[in-house]
């Protein structure tokens, strides 16, 4: 969040635009449709020159580049996906502020799930092996020592 | 000369931690009682000696003393008092002494207050929270030392970001350090426990509190940090997945899993090893975070300094603790017994659950907040990863949380009966259906989403959910009101906490899910004079205005805020210019209704008189932070439990003649 002051306030300074907010009322479509979809597109593709910032956060002046770009797409009829391609065509993946699945970001999709897997996939072994042997390991189990006891009793009786 | 000596103080205050790291451990080990007699001793004087060294540099910045570097940098003499204070941590300097003073404070703390547990395991723990203390000076003075003085001193300090100048700042970090700091002190009793090899429920009863004091601490700072971005930004957004705000996220969520798993560990002596990764991972996760937002590793321009040298300072002391602990447990936790035995189905295989799903969100969070680091380094390759990606990795695990939690809260312990709880909470899931119905009719039918309305389902079932433990406790409507009552009265905090805890979650749940539905938003160039509608109000801009403050000038804009022909507000966002630096900001300005809130913003005023307004509606947006206020007080009330009292915080007077009374009345077994 700090880091998100600092960013208003330098690229209000290095970029040279002036303190104003992200969308302006200058750039809005006519087609409040059209303008929805663009809203939608704009929160999902990153403001290159900030840290973290969509377009539709930013102020930057590459930012409002950015939001003018994809309503004019959109204007001459381009698809949501179709917008997409294009930037990602001009500026890289790195416009995209949630990356595409692909070969190199099979890890970044699949860390949650995988430790999910691994974790049920745990649960349930251990859960297996206690059913197998719950007697023979409450054999196992000494009990308590007449020392441990009373500490046990002492800690129970409230204080 | 005061400078000196909290610089001197700073460096005594080493020496003591690398004592404290050294002989109580020793002590510990081979039960030598004198070396860990040794260690409260060390803990109190060490915090002292910072505590000197703090209030030196609160000093500096209380009389402007510009000679120090730190000063020079980040004050002016023209700040109001609260800023100069609040000033302090301000800074990466100031900051990271206040984490140290808040370090050693919970040594402290616990030297003081946890004379009743066992001297071995107190002198070990004190001796590992002397390693983390003994790594943050040795950084604070060799890399980040605000006690840096510039010769000749100059007449006039460059002020602090005004981004930072609102009373935010001034509780904000020392709370979030709390919280984040405070599982130090958890992972020492984890290392310590390691170390001793000895590993029972007791240990989950001494550790619980400091858990729940750090946890209240922490749910409470990324609570108020999130509404300090809210009303500072200026665009109405109040939760970013910033890399600083996974960072004191990530030890929440696995914090919020470690403490339901020491109750396990409390109650039924299971889940041991894994409480104790639990507790080594939260404060490793603390260090993960304070490296990336220190170190500059986010290739950004943070706030705080961008030094390499710091980085890699900071990296040392992540990797050292990271790899230590996981060394010790690999090495130490196959020693410790397993205990505990429970079936799938009961409030352990519940709290099992909590304990998965909770550690799978995190994981989400760690991969999405560092993947792009790792990827960049290896292939070089640069990808983002913000907010959509976060929605949509993290909302889902969410689910079973929310749908699984009343059923936890209701589950006997060793084995439950999953057919016979939902019988129970039959009712709760008619009310939540009901409520949802009634919210989304209330919302307007046609503009609700199915999504949307099974996130309101969510939240309700969340809250009636928890809420019915209470009714299921009490035997309401079974037994008479007046032994319901009794039954009420008799409860255990603990109940209250879950009930409270969770409840909080749902109301808080659903503050995100009607915000995140129906907020509107309505960006204008409006003129003196002119009226816009939106959501049944008339929005007058009458005027605008500048005005000096203490040590900026603003630019004032007043609208009239109409509801039926009423005024039911005057609205006075401001644009502010900081003399010192000439930065610009704004000052939004907020209006609540019930829950709700408007919002106004200014931007740039045009040539004809006009001005870009931004107006948003906030449907229930407080219940985000109203919740997690019911979270906190959760947090307290199971803080009050008396059972955990054995090893928490109770003046020793108290204690004394608790202990005598109690002595005096039951003939105790002789120990």
């Amino acid at each position: 969040m700090k880091m998100k002051f600092v960013l208003v306030v330098m690229s209000s300074i290095f970029l040279g635009t002036p303190a104003a907010f992200a969308v302006n009322p200058d750039e809005v479509l006519k087609d409040p449709v059209l303008e929805e979809r663009a809203r939608e597109i704009s929160k999902e593709v990153r403001c290159v020159v900030c840290q973290n910032q969509s377009i539709d956060d930013s102020n930057a002046q590459l930012a409002k580049d950015l939001r003018l770009l994809v309503r004019e797409r959109l204007v001459e009829g381009d698809s949501d996906a179709e917008v997409m391609d294009y930037l990602v065509a001009r500026y890289g993946e790195f416009v995209l502020l949630k990356p595409r699945f692909a070969l190199h970001t099979l890890f970044l999709w699949g860390g949650g799930p995988i430790v999910l897997l691994l974790g049920g996939f745990f649960l349930w072994r251990s859960s297996r092996k206690k059913k197998d042997a719950p007697l023979k390991s409450a054999a196992g189990i000494k009990p308590l020592s007449a020392e441990e006891k009373a500490a046990l009793d002492k800690l129970m009786s409230s204080e | 000369m005061i400078i000196e000596i909290g610089h001197y103080a700073l460096i005594l205050a080493l020496v003591v931690a690398a004592i404290q790291s050294v002989f109580p451990v020793w002590g510990a080990v081979h039960s030598d009682h004198r070396l860990m007699g040794m260690a409260p001793g060390l803990a109190v004087l060490m915090f002292l000696l910072t505590c000197v060294s703090f209030g030196a540099l609160t000093w500096a910045y209380l009389n402007s003393d510009f000679s120090l570097l730190n000063t020079y940098q980040n004050s002016h003499s023209d700040k109001p008092l609260i800023y100069k204070i609040s000033g302090v941590w301000g800074n990466h300097e100031g900051s990271i002494l206040l984490w140290v003073l808040i370090l050693v404070l919970f040594g402290a703390l616990v030297a003081v207050f946890s004379r009743n547990i066992p001297q071995r395991l107190r002198a070990a723990t004190l001796g590992a929270q002397g390693w983390v203390s003994f790594a943050f000076l040795l950084f604070v003075i060799v890399a980040s030392n605000p006690f840096t003085r510039i010769s000749p001193a100059p007449l006039q300090g460059t002020g602090l970001n005004p981004m930072l100048q609102d009373v935010g700042l001034a509780i904000h970090p020392p709370i979030l350090y709390i919280g984040y700091v405070g599982f130090s002190i958890v992972f020492a009793f984890a290392a310590a426990a390691l170390i001793l090899g000895k590993l029972d429920a007791a240990w989950a009863r001494w550790v619980r509190p400091w858990i729940l004091v750090s946890w209240i601490f922490l749910t409470l700072g990324i609570a108020m940090g999130s509404y300090w971005a809210y009303y500072e930004l200026g665009w109405g957004g109040w939760w970013f997945w910033d890399p600083v705000e996974n960072a004191s996220f990530m030890p929440w969520l696995t914090g919020t899993a470690l403490l339901h798993s020491a109750i396990v560990m409390e109650r039924r002596d299971a889940l041991k090893v894994w409480t104790v990764f639990l507790a080594l991972l939260t404060f490793s996760l603390s260090l993960l975070g304070t490296f990336l937002v220190r170190s500059g590793v986010l290739t950004s321009v943070h706030a705080f300094a961008v030094d390499p040298a710091r980085g890699l300072f900071i990296l040392a002391i992540l990797l050292i603790f990271v790899g230590g602990s996981l060394t010790l447990f690999a090495w130490r936790a196959p020693l410790l017994r397993q205990g505990g035995l429970f079936a799938p189905i009961s409030r352990e295989g519940a709290l099992v659950l909590n304990n998965l799903f909770l550690t799978t969100a995190c994981a989400a969070v760690f991969v999405g907040t560092l993947y792009p680091l790792v990827l960049e380094a290896f292939s070089g390759d640069k990808i983002s990863v913000g907010a959509p990606f976060f929605n949509l990795t993290f909302g889902p695990i969410m689910v079973p949380v929310l749908i699984l939690m009343p059923f936890g809260q209701l589950l006997a312990w060793k084995r439950g009966d999953a057919l016979g709880v939902s019988q129970r909470l039959t009712t709760a899931f008619i009310l939540s259906v009901l409520a949802t119905v009634a919210l989304v009719w209330f919302m307007g039918v046609s503009t609700t989403s199915i999504m949307t309305a099974f996130g309101f389902g969510l939240a309700f079932w969340a809250i009636f959910g928890s809420l019915w433990e209470i009714v299921d406790r009490s035997q309401l409507f079974k037994v008479s009101l007046g032994r319901s009552l009794a039954r009420v009265k008799g409860f255990a905090p603990t109940v209250w906490s879950s009930v409270l805890g969770h409840a909080g979650l749902g109301v808080t749940v659903l503050g995100i899910v009607t915000t995140l539905a129906f907020e509107s938003e309505r960006v204008e160039v409006m003129r003196p004079g002119d009226t816009l509608e939106q959501n049944g109000y008339h929005i007058t801009y009458e005027k605008s205005w500048t005005q000096n403050g203490p040590n900026y000038e603003e630019l004032v804009s007043r609208y009239t805020l109409r509801k039926g022909g009423n005024v039911v507000d005057i609205m006075e966002p401001s644009k502010r210019a900081y003399k010192a630096s000439g930065m610009p900001m704004s000052e939004t300005s907020i209006a609540t209704f019930g829950f709700s809130q408007v919002y106004f913003a200014t931007g740039d005023t045009d040539a004809n008189g006009g001005i870009v307004t931004r107006i948003y509606f906030k449907p229930l947006i407080t219940l985000i932070w109203i919740g997690t206020l019911f979270m906190s007080l959760g947090g307290v009330i199971a803080l009050l439990d008396r059972r955990l009292r054995v090893g928490a915080p109770v003046s020793a007077r108290k204690r004394k003649s608790k202990t005598a009374s109690v002595t005096a009345a039951t003939p105790t077994p002789a120990e």
